[in-house]
């Protein structure tokens, strides 16, 4: 019965144990029930909000400017090759 | 010189006179700061070695005089540790300054330490910290609030001049302040650079000053406010000295009372609540009924739109660059989800599955969209009665701070509703600010004041005005 979280999870990048599977699949229903009560607001006509502030593109010159050295940029990683991060294969 | 009790316009004033021996203030307020630490663990970090070479260079013609600030962990400081309170950014120390902590350094403001969260912001008791618990210092069996508990309660345990730097996504400043007595301003979204915050949900984060007066917060705010090239969103605003709308009256201001935001709260946190309105209304301002008829679709549309948001944020954070990094074995997919659940924590897990599942193909319209949709009728609501009011006043939290052994028995359903009276302030990302207003069972109350966008001046007017009498 945890198909559902399965798949979440996968597109997620999540790996998760059996018993969190089982919680997470409750715990999904409770809080998607809960939010059934949106269902009782009507907004045919009204825009979504994904700013609550109006935000405009502002553009910039492009030039060089200071930024981060490349040493400091790197300093977290524990894996690195030829001033690069290292991560694991992609292919 | 006598520090405990010295507030932080003594501290400011003292040491513009010369009187202040900075090593000497700095060995006593570590020294309490410890003592502290052992009792109740606000900090994921204590930076005494990173402070003493900021005393060390400390320019006295500064604002804060070297005043000692705590930074909630979620925000970037420059070669001290900053986790988030995740497991997944354990040991991470940024190469660089957030735009308000550089703010603040230019101003002379000393950091003393990372204040215990929620992992990511992601909680409404700090139960959810990868770094242990913090503890009402009120009373220890009971919570600091969330997510920016550390800093709630150690501003209230300190007895020495200090103000902290919280971050607030759904109520995680108002939430604290309440349950620990202290103050929290929340400013206007995008009136304080979000550059160098580890991200929770983008379109409703923002970092905002807790401490234990209005006017030191106003003080704060000013300082670290203003626009900022590196934020996209920040606000096209010049710096503002907000301490000039304090030791005002209120006398003909509008003070609206939302009544929906009376409903399934403790009856002893709303009657001290009334009994502050009333004292607003004995210094001169005029009470007006209001409705929020959105107010019960908040919780829903905010759960939603921040776990979208920040089940996004979150693919970053995959063993590799920086934090907690295994070796780096088998196909990356493997490796990234390995990881992941490995270091994630309980509730960063739940909401990346809920945000994922809101915004996959064939949901996505149900619940994400519906989400922001429903938030642009709740911000109309805002918007409708700041035509009538000045200021919305009401309690911050339906209780005062619970115990830990009833924390425990709640689902997460029934925590996501304790965010009731926050997370519709917060979606619209109109400014807040709470004071707190009696006790009740022992425990603080909080008044929250609400205002408009970019009006933080009234609501630092009343909530001074309301201090003082």
């Amino acid at each position: 019965m945890t198909e559902r979280i399965e798949k979440v999870a996968n597109i997620a990048r999540l790996e998760l144990t059996d018993k969190e599977k089982s919680t997470l699949e409750k715990d999904l229903d409770n809080i998607l029930d809960s939010f059934k009560k949106l269902e009782k607001i009507d907004t045919d006509n009204t825009e979504p909000t994904f700013q609550p502030i109006e935000v405009k593109n502002i553009m910039r010159e492009d030039t060089i400017e200071k930024s981060l050295k490349q040493k400091d940029a790197l300093t977290n990683a524990k894996e690195t090759e030829d001033g690069y991060f290292k991560g694991p294969k992609a292919i | 010189m006598q520090y405990s009790k010295m507030s932080v316009s003594d501290f400011i004033t003292e040491s513009k006179k010369g009187n202040i021996d900075t090593k000497d203030f700095y060995s006593k307020f570590f020294e309490e700061t410890e003592k502290i630490q052992k009792k109740y663990n606000h900090f994921v970090t204590i930076s005494k070695k990173d402070a003493e070479k900021q005393i060390d260079t400390l320019d006295k013609k500064t604002k804060l005089q070297g005043l000692p600030i705590s930074i909630k962990d979620n925000i970037c400081t420059k070669g001290i540790q900053s986790t988030a309170g995740s497991k997944i950014l354990k040991g991470y120390i940024p190469p660089f300054d957030a735009t308000a902590i550089s703010r603040g350094k230019q101003e002379g403001s000393i950091i003393i330490g990372k204040t215990v969260q929620d992992e990511f912001g992601f909680g409404t008791f700090s139960t959810y910290s990868a770094y242990g618990i913090p503890k009402n210092p009120i009373d220890t069996t009971r919570s600091c609030g969330g997510s920016s508990g550390g800093a709630g309660g150690f501003t209230k345990a300190i007895d020495m001049p200090h103000i902290a730097i919280g971050e607030s996504t759904g109520g995680s400043i108002s939430c604290p302040a309440s349950f620990c007595g202290v103050v929290g301003l929340t400013p206007t979204y995008g009136r304080v650079s979000r550059y160098g915050l580890i991200d929770y949900a983008n379109s409703l984060d923002k970092i905002g000053p807790m401490a234990k007066t209005v006017k030191d917060t106003a003080l704060m705010l000013s300082i670290i406010s203003g626009n900022d090239p590196l934020d996209q969103t920040s606000i096209q605003t010049k710096t503002e000295d907000f301490t000039r709308y304090t030791g005002k009256d209120i006398k003909g201001m509008k003070i609206g009372i939302p009544k929906e935001y009376f409903n399934n709260i403790d009856n002893d946190v709303e009657k001290k609540v009334r009994t502050a309105i009333t004292k607003l209304e004995d210094l001169g301002a005029d009470i007006v009924d209001i409705s929020l008829p959105t107010t019960e679709y908040a919780i829903p549309a905010y759960y939603i739109i921040a776990t979208v948001e920040a089940s996004t944020n979150l693919a970053k954070y995959c063993g590799m660059r920086y934090g907690a990094q295994d070796d780096p074995k088998g196909h990356f997919t493997e490796y990234f989800s390995t990881t992941r659940g490995k270091y994630l924590g309980e509730e960063a897990k739940r909401r990346i599955i809920l945000g994922t599942y809101a915004r996959m193909a064939g949901y996505r319209d149900q619940y994400y969209l519906k989400a922001l949709k429903v938030r642009t009728k709740i911000i109309e609501d805002f918007k409708k009665a700041f035509n009538k009011v000045d200021v919305l006043a009401a309690p911050t939290m339906p209780m005062v701070a619970p115990k830990f052994s009833d924390i425990e028995k709640l689902t997460p359903v029934e925590i996501y509703a304790m965010d009731n009276l926050t997370v519709g302030p917060n979606l619209a990302g109109i400014p807040m600010i709470s004071v707190p207003c009696g006790t009740s069972q022992k425990m603080p109350v909080g008044l929250h004041l609400l205002g408009n966008h970019l009006q933080e001046g009234k609501i630092i007017q009343v909530a001074d005005a309301f201090e003082r009498q």
